[in-house]
């Protein structure tokens, strides 16, 4: 198989999770545009792997680290969205701004 | 075409058919769920690129695991069930043009540096358990060792995060 295929699809796939890490309001959707960009970076790995016949596995291994640090990171994640839910009772990441410079905050 | 490169195609179509409602349903509970067949398609093209334990790996985790914390998360956050309506910020039109120039320059840039390479998959690179596992306490066994304290410390971290505050 060309090696362009999968190279092609973590592409699209990584753009469409920065998508939706940009544009969404929701934070758990944020989290789901991560888990998509990491797959994306995965599929890349793995890609690469299988094109160079590596004895050590390097691809495959890096994506399994890849795949626990993504498990930390939305337990992680998903602990802090809680936690914003319990003191704002929302979690609109476009309206969470109070660590924003004043300044450029008070402009529309 | 062969009939790997068939079935990674489509494939490929799901997951990124699938990632594209992600990124533009109205319900979140859908978004969950869409991203679940994004994530099994993507298991799949591993199986094709001879990545089995990984497949099975993306299996357990993703769609096991990751999907069923984020389920919870809606749930706990009281997220509407139903269609919302202002779930895309008033930016989507600079975030997809950001997104859309990522992806240009990604694809460019590997068809100039890939263009015409092929992946030879021959019956030594099928990465099952047993080869995987041999590397992985092998080679690798410094990295799994530092993951398994980060796993730790991030497991403690989210319990002291999500613990409630006794105030009297």
């Amino acid at each position: 198989m060309p090696l362009l295929f999968p190279l092609v699809l973590s592409a699209l796939l990584f753009a469409i999770g920065t998508y939706v890490v940009m544009a969404r309001r929701h934070a758990v959707l944020v989290l789901m545009g991560v888990e998509l960009m990491l797959n994306a970076v995965n599929l890349n790995l793995v890609a690469f792997d299988a094109w160079s016949h590596d004895p050590l596995d390097s691809g495959q291994v890096l994506a399994l680290f890849v795949i626990a640090i993504a498990a930390a990171e939305i337990g992680l994640g998903l602990a802090i969205v809680l936690l914003v839910f319990r003191t704002h009772q929302h979690i609109d990441v476009d309206a969470l701004r109070e660590l924003a410079d004043r300044d450029a905050a008070s402009t529309p | 075409m062969t009939l790997v490169e068939v079935l990674f195609v489509l494939l490929g179509a799901m997951a990124l058919g699938s990632a594209v409602l992600v990124a533009v349903s109205n319900n979140l509970v859908h978004c969950a769920l869409w991203l679940v067949v994004t994530l099994g398609a993507l298991a799949g093209c591993y199986l094709l690129l001879a990545a089995e334990f990984l497949a099975w790996v993306q299996v357990l985790i993703y769609l096991g695991a990751v999907v069923v914390l984020l389920l919870f998360a809606l749930m706990l956050t009281r997220a509407p069930t139903g269609t919302v309506a202002d779930l895309t910020s008033s930016n989507r039109i600079l975030a997809a043009l950001t997104a859309a120039a990522a992806a240009g320059v990604l694809i460019v840039s590997f068809a100039a540096g890939f263009g015409g390479t092929r992946i030879q998959i021959d019956s030594g690179d099928i990465g099952n358990a047993e080869a995987l596992g041999s590397t992985l306490f092998g080679s690798w066994v410094l990295g799994f060792e530092v993951l398994s304290v980060l796993l730790l410390a991030a497991l403690i971290g989210a319990i002291v995060l999500s613990r409630r505050q006794e105030r009297d």
